[in-house]
Order: structure tokens, then sequence, then C-alpha cells
């Protein structure tokens, strides 16, 4: 009689939650599209409407806001490139965890000199 | 009697328990395969335009009308942002259609729901493309010239 549930390849582990992570930032950049669309089309309105709207990126507290947006997008990219490998290469699903944890590790690095870029210009005098 | 089972690999499959074949033909393989193709252009079409845009010179504080009318001044960006524009909005509807899918249970909450995804989509599409091909730099309005445009000299 089975006392606890034994553990799977999937469940709990690195290949379900780079799953989870796929979704929410799929979603959160999929709305994000949306109203980046809207915004720019305002170039066809006025170019005052467009530049005060665009004016409302760049406070500090929306450049927060855009570089948790770029997060998701850069996880997304990277770990898409790694669902791509994991459906097309013939050792991919063999290698999904190390490359799991690479794209983790390529996420922190490019996100790391985005952070620094943005917010230094975002923040930074003007 | 004893019924006849073919062996799995021997390609006679009953119609019905075929899985392409169907009303559906070889949509969602074709979805399937989408994602993974769109996905790779997007990372580069998509990287590009966040480095060009808040990276380069002054980043986002040079993003203004004049920013936008010296990108589409240049075909390259038209397309480039047409092409980022189909493909991302494309990409994301399938994704969004896959959660739908999974998550509504109801046949008719899965109806409406793709039937807002869809429209908006479209809406989205067929806004932006119009955008980036009828883009002026010079906007008028009643005769006058709004402030802010690029209107070549008198």
């Amino acid at each position: 009689m089975p006392t606890k549930p034994a553990g799977t390849l999937y469940r709990g582990r690195e290949g379900m939650w780079s799953w989870v992570g796929h979704r929410i930032t799929g979603v959160v950049i999929f709305f994000f599209l949306l109203v980046h669309v809207l915004d720019t089309s305002l170039v066809r309105v006025s170019p005052e409407a467009y530049t005060a709207v665009i004016g409302a990126y760049k406070n500090p507290l929306m450049a927060l806001g855009e570089t948790g947006l770029v997060a998701a997008i850069v996880f997304h990219a990277f770990n898409g490139l790694r669902i791509i490998a994991v459906d097309f290469w013939k050792k991919g699903a063999k290698y999904q965890r190390q490359m799991l944890w690479t794209v983790l590790g390529l996420w922190v690095v490019v996100m790391v000199g985005f952070s620094i870029r943005h917010l230094s210009l975002a923040l930074g005098g003007h | 009697m004893t019924a006849t089972i073919q062996s799995p690999r021997s390609g006679k499959i009953q119609p019905k328990y075929r899985r392409t074949g169907g009303s559906k033909g070889n949509f969602e393989m074709l979805a399937w395969l989408f994602m993974r193709l769109s996905g790779v252009v997007l990372v580069v079409l998509i990287f590009g335009h966040l480095t060009v845009n808040l990276l380069v010179g002054e980043g986002i504080h040079a993003i203004d009308f004049g920013f936008v009318a010296g990108k589409w001044a240049d075909p390259f960006w038209q397309f480039w942002d047409l092409a980022m524009l189909w493909l991302a909005m494309l990409h994301g509807t399938n994704g969004v259609r896959t959660i739908i899918n999974d998550y509504a249970e109801k046949d008719a909450t899965r109806l409406w729901l793709k039937i807002v995804l869809y429209a908006a989509t479209t809406v989205i599409i067929i806004l932006g493309t119009l955008v980036i091909f009828t883009f002026d730099p010079c906007p008028v309005a009643n005769g006058v010239q709004l402030p802010g445009g690029f209107c070549p000299a008198p």
C-alpha cells in the first residue's frame, strides 16, 4: 500500500516549472503586445498624443515595469529555444534539465546587463 | 467471431481512429510547427527591436514621434515592424488559444473566449498594419499642420 506518491520525472520538477514559467510569461507578453500596438497607433492620431502617451513609459516606476517585461521576454525567448531543442535535437530530451539551467544562467547574465543599461538611462538625468 | 486487430504500423487504421484526416486536417500540427518557426524569427526581431529602441544612444529618452518617423522613413524598419507585428500576434494568439482550450471546460465558454480572442487579434493586426503603411510624418488636421510633425519647409 503506497503511503506517499513516488516522485515523477516531470511533476514538481524542472520540466513542469519551466512550462509554468513559459505560460505565465507568454500571457504577460501577449497582453503587453496588445497595449503596445495601441499606444504606437497614436502616431496616426497626432504627434502630441503619441509623445504624451510614450512619456508615461519614461517614469521611474514604468522603468521597473519595462525591466520586468524584458525579463519575461528574455526567459520566454531562451526557454522557447530550449523547447525547440527538446523537440528537434536527438539528445534534447536527455539534456532538458541542463538546458534549463543554461537558460536561467544566460537569462541572469542578459538581465544584469540590460538592467544596468536601461535603469541608468531611464532613472538617470534628463 | 474474432475481431481483426491490425498491426499498429500496418497503416490500416480505421478512419475513426485516425489522428489526422478528420475535419480539422493537420491544423494542430501546423500550429505546433508555426510556434517553433515563428519563435526563432521572433527572438531575432524582438532582441533587435529592444536593442535599437532601448539600449542604443539615449535609450528610452530618444523615443518620441520623431524617432518613429525616422525609423519608418526606411522600408527596412517598416517591414521589420510588420513582420514582428504579424508573427508576434499570431504566435501569441495561438498560445492563448492553447491556454483557453486547456482551462475553459465548458464548450460555450471556450467558444466565446476564442471569439473575443480572434476579434482582438484581427483588430490589432489590421490596425497595426495600417498604421505602419499609412504613417504620415507631417499630419494635417482641417488644413492645419499638427504641432510636432515633420513637414517640408514651405
